[in-house]
């Protein structure tokens, strides 16, 4: 169904068949463009599962020590012994465009290079299991913050991957058809005012013709009452 | 610069603090909520989250899903993984795809 609001001009037409060449290239840069999001969304989503995973094991393995240590130390002397961190982190952040959506990349480094540093309390009044889940806190950091940005970039391509699918669709079904649907409306309207115009004109002579016939028919009949 | 904060139980992520990151220990959903709407308007980047609390701030972690800054990232606390963050991952799926096909 054509909508009622459009005009059967020819200005129109023309109107029309530009907006639905505009249409088409769009729809089909959107559709290499979701393609090639998905491609790289289908990597990132695979890798965050490994990592989310992986992660959470050891972080799992953290918290059981560090429960361990709990119970075994008095709640102050944990809580004074990890009070003031020897140990600070500075993240950088970088942006990295994907197919026009800016993903965050992160980049941290650590006050001190040294990996013993992280213990900020004194052997003497903690329990080693102290030791092993703070080490263990360590060693999962870097992939934490892989995580982070792994996860960070799965959301928001999966953002831009949706919208990008609802224009490619909204294109595709509604827009595109749509404007066929107008375009040939016109071209039928047209057409038929083309035809409509040719059948007057083809009367208009019948009639002027007969007009002539008529006239000449008289004048002979005129001319011969004449002569007689 | 950029910081990185922990938001959870305490007994949860008392741990963190020897790596240098913000701690921020909080006992109910609600303070974990102020921390968030406090964090993200600061220089915040990463706000690592525990399970236990996010099952009860969806609405906050959605809020920041689509946003550059803060990243929230779930980890599972002391009592153990509830799978949000697993599931989190099947939900970007669906999102994107339509279906989830992993």
């Amino acid at each position: 169904m054509p909508s009622s609001t459009i005009n059967p001009t020819r200005m129109e037409l023309t109107r029309l068949k530009g907006r639905l060449k505009t249409a088409q290239r769009g729809h089909k840069l959107l559709k290499d463009k979701r393609d090639e999001l998905m491609k790289q969304f289908m990597d990132v989503v695979r890798e965050n599962r490994a990592l989310r995973k992986r992660v959470e094991e050891e972080l799992m393995r953290a918290h059981s020590s560090f429960t361990v240590a709990s119970a075994l130390m008095s709640p102050e002397i944990l809580e004074q012994s990890l009070l003031y961190p020897k140990q600070s982190v500075e993240l950088d952040m970088t942006f990295q465009n994907v197919m026009s959506v800016d993903v965050p990349q992160y980049r941290f480094h650590t006050k001190s290079q040294d990996p013993g540093e992280v213990y900020p309390y004194g052997f003497a009044q903690t329990s080693g299991e102290l030791d092993d889940a703070v080490d263990a806190l360590s060693r999962v950091f870097q992939d934490m913050l892989k995580l982070a940005e792994i996860e960070k970039t799965s959301q928001l391509l999966a953002e831009e991957i949706e919208k990008t699918r609802r224009r490619v669709n909204a294109l595709e079904y509604v827009k595109i058809p749509q404007m066929q649907e107008n375009i040939k409306y016109i071209t039928m309207k047209l057409d038929e005012n083309e035809r409509a115009n040719t059948i007057r004109l083809m009367k208009v002579k019948d009639m002027l013709l007969k007009e002539a016939i008529e006239e000449r028919r008289e004048e002979t009949l005129r001319a011969t009452m004449e002569s007689e | 610069m950029y910081r990185i904060a922990v938001i959870g139980d305490s007994d949860s992520v008392l741990g963190f603090k020897s790596l240098g990151l913000d701690v921020c220990p909080v006992s109910n959903a609600e303070q974990a909520r102020q921390a968030i709407y406090r964090m993200a308007k600061e220089n915040y980047a990463i706000l690592y989250l525990t399970e236990q609390l996010a099952s009860q701030l969806q609405p906050e972690i959605a809020r920041y899903k689509d946003a550059l800054t803060p990243a929230i990232i779930l980890i599972p606390g002391k009592e153990g993984s509830l799978g949000i963050g697993m599931a989190n991952v099947k939900n970007a799926v669906e999102r994107a795809v339509g279906a989830d096909i992993l």
